[in-house]
């Protein structure tokens, strides 16, 4: 296990020095935004340019641009400085960072929990009509973009503008200070982000859990006298260890930003950091959140991995 | 003695998209306390599905279930689901075919075992686990108590029946259904298993009912033997007698299937000619007919009923050709004759396949 961990964690830094070499082509070598030119202002002189341009480094052949970034990202840790607004990229994704892992830890427990209970339930009553309802609308859910069902939501319930003023709208996160303003605040946000996931995770948990109940074990339970509640416990012990899995790389991904939750809500948090920064053309902000997710989705796979061989005791690393 | 268990015209249908399948048709036996009932029959015959709906674990939505099912006098088919959850793994245990997929692949040996005595038993976790570690020592797993600490995958397939075995005896039942106990297991560790099961029942005094489609497993263990075949039962009696003076035509051919010891060499072996009938569209008359080398122009129509034969009210068989006849041609068969030799000598000209044209 010891080992397999530090061998994970060696190809993790192989793939992180990978993905950065190609962030760094792909937004400094390809065609883009100058960034002296968008920061040079309105009526910029050829000599200020240069002067910004020589500032910033951009002027210096790529491959030393290259080998500095990566200097500085491999032996500080640094993600460099935004060329927007000069602040430094890691500390502004660390200052957002507890935004959005405040939002996207309550929607997981949200979807989660949902996923297991609704899915579980239409499993054991299968073809009843609470399962036909449940799964239809978990269809409807899924196809549902967040951006609309964000606006359906805030036209409902937001204090503000809906039509049952229940809940706190849009900005509502930013305004908020203290632990149990800013989970009221996210409430709404939390349940946009959750319910295309709890869908996901409700039929995902049906499907495994038909099937697991069908298995022979299931048969064993039964013929030791088990009672139903837990025949059921026994096949979704089986049947949610895959879920577990999925959970991990939905968080990871999620870590580098829920972009349009964090955009409908105007919740300050990574996702929201990377889409302002790609409409300033701010490149070392882009790359360090695209490295960022890469990180977390690759720790966050590492973590599921390891996870994975507590909950199945068949799978030895 | 009053019997232990016994089944009363038991029927089970499946509706499907396809028709009804009859996968039991009027099946009747008794097993007595302590004795060893074993029921044989191909793939398809419904014996796991008979002894499933003894345990009360047939209860999809697509089944019809009649007959009685009479468990110290009181019929299981009636039971509540409450009152079936107290019977199984209590007083009636079932094991099954596979023990590399019948125990859960997530749990400890231990918990899942401590799990069976705790549902029928009061008491604590600690003496729940001392009877599981003496269960384990029991069916011969060493070094038992260790033991209770792995999980399934850590064992081989022949442990884990014996593992099976524990969970099955751990509350003393009064009967232990075992379907096709060694099917997915190499015959020596086969051999094993049954002498487990045989040593077991002879000193805790449990009722086995063992199912298989290997008549050779039951020569071994088994006190009667009820063979099936297209859902119902064809022929039953005392084990001696099965082997010594069968009567049916199919027991015959599953006899003559198996290597036995006391056969003679030269003798070849001769599988059952055809295929096991759909239990939707079965045959007519008797439903083994279309696969009988000894079948007369009655038996496409008629359907026997299952008959004691002359003087020995124990053998029962449902076939049509008189019973003179039927000694002649096992006696035939048993001097190393073909099944199609065997016909023509007890006068049997027409040909199965002209019989079931000609229906
Ligand atoms: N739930 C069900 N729905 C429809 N048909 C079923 C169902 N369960 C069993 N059957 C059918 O009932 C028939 C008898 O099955 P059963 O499992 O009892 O056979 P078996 O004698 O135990 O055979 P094997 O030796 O293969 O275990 C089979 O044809 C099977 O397809
Ligand atoms: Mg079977």
């Amino acid at each position: 296990m010891g080992t397999y961990i530090i061998r994970r964690l060696l190809w993790t830094i192989l793939l992180l020095f990978l993905i950065s070499a190609i962030t760094f082509v792909i937004f400094n070598i390809l065609p883009s935004a100058d960034p002296a030119l968008l920061r040079a202002g309105k009526n910029p002189t050829p000599e200020g340019i240069a002067a910004i341009r020589q500032q910033l480094g951009t002027d210096r052949p790529k491959i030393e641009q290259f080998w500095s970034y990566m200097k500085d990202l491999v032996f500080h840790f640094n993600f460099g400085r935004s060329y927007i607004n000069d602040v430094d990229v890691k500390a502004t994704i660390l200052d957002r960072l507890p935004n959005t892992l405040f939002l996207i830890s309550g929607a997981a427990v949200i979807w989660f929990t949902a996923g297991v209970v609704i899915g579980t339930i239409s499993s054991v009553k299968r073809g009843s009509i609470w399962d036909r309802v449940a799964m239809g609308s978990a269809l409807l859910f899924i196809s549902a973009p967040v951006y609309w069902l964000g606006l359906v939501v805030t036209y409902l319930f937001s204090d503000d503008l809906g039509k049952f003023p229940l809940l706190p709208g849009v900005g509502a996160y930013a305004a908020a200070h203290g632990f149990f303003a800013q989970a009221h605040a996210l409430i709404m946000p939390w349940m946009v982000l959750a319910a295309a996931f709890a869908a996901i995770y409700a039929r995902l948990l049906r499907s495994n859990m038909l099937e697991v109940m069908g298995e022979d074990y299931i048969r064993t339970a039964r013929a030791k006298g088990l009672p139903g509640r837990s025949v059921i416990r026994h096949g979704l012990r089986s049947a949610i260890t895959p879920l577990v899995t999925v959970l991990g790389l939905d968080v990871g991904i999620l870590v580098g930003g829920a972009i349009l939750t964090e955009s409908v809500f105007s919740i300050p948090g990574i996702g929201r950091l990377s889409f302002d920064a790609i409409q300033r053309g701010d490149l070392q902000t882009i790359q360090g959140t695209t490295l960022f997710l890469a990180l977390a989705v690759c720790l966050t796979s590492l973590v599921v991995d390891v996870l994975y061989a507590f909950l199945d005791p068949r799978v030895r690393y | 003695m009053a019997p232990l268990l016994e089944v009363k015209d038991l029927t089970v249908r499946f509706t499907t998209e396809d028709g009804v399948v009859n996968a039991v048709d009027g099946v009747s036996y008794t097993v007595e306390p302590g004795r060893t009932l074993g029921i044989v029959g191909e793939s398809g015959s419904g014996k796991s599905v008979s002894s499933l709906t003894v345990m009360g674990l047939t209860r999809a939505r697509n089944a019809e279930i009649t007959g009685e099912v009479l468990f110290d006098g009181k019929n299981l088919l009636e039971a509540s689901e409450q009152e079936m959850r107290t019977v199984r793994g209590g007083p009636i245990a079932m094991i099954f075919q596979d023990p590399m997929s019948s125990l859960h692949p997530m749990y400890r040996i231990g918990r899942q075992l401590v799990e069976a005595v705790q549902m029928h038993q009061k008491v604590s976790k600690a003496a729940a686990r001392d009877r599981a570690a003496e269960m384990l020592a029991l069916v011969g797993i060493p070094d038992a108590r260790r033991r209770l600490d792995s999980y399934p995958h850590e064992f081989s397939g022949g442990m884990r029946q014996r593992v099976m075995i524990a969970m099955g005896l751990c509350n003393n039942p009064r009967m232990l259904i075992a379907d096709e106990p060694t099917t997915a297991l190499d015959v020596t560790v086969q051999a094993q298993i049954l002498e487990l099961i045989r040593r077991l029942q002879s000193e805790l005094d449990t009722a086995v009912i063992l199912i298989t489609h290997d008549l050779g497993v039951v020569a071994e263990v088994t006190d009667d033997i009820a063979v099936m075949y297209c859902g119902r039962i064809v022929e039953r009696g005392p084990k001696d007698q099965i082997f010594a003076a069968p009567q049916h035509p199919y027991t015959w051919g599953l006899l003559k299937s198996i290597p036995r010891l006391d056969t003679p060499r030269d003798q070849p072996l001769v599988p059952i000619a055809g295929r096991p009938p759909s239990l939707i569209n079965r045959p007519t008359g008797c439903h083994f007919h279309p696969r009988c080398p000894y079948v007369r122009p009655e038996c496409v129509t008629v359907d026997p009923t299952l008959e004691p034969i002359p003087n020995d009210p124990t053998h029962v068989v449902r076939c049509l050709i008189p019973a003179g006849e039927r000694k002649r041609i096992w006696a035939d068969l048993k001097a190393g004759r073909t099944p199609a030799v065997a016909a023509v000598e007890a006068g049997i000209t027409n040909d199965p396949e002209e019989a079931s044209d000609g229906a």
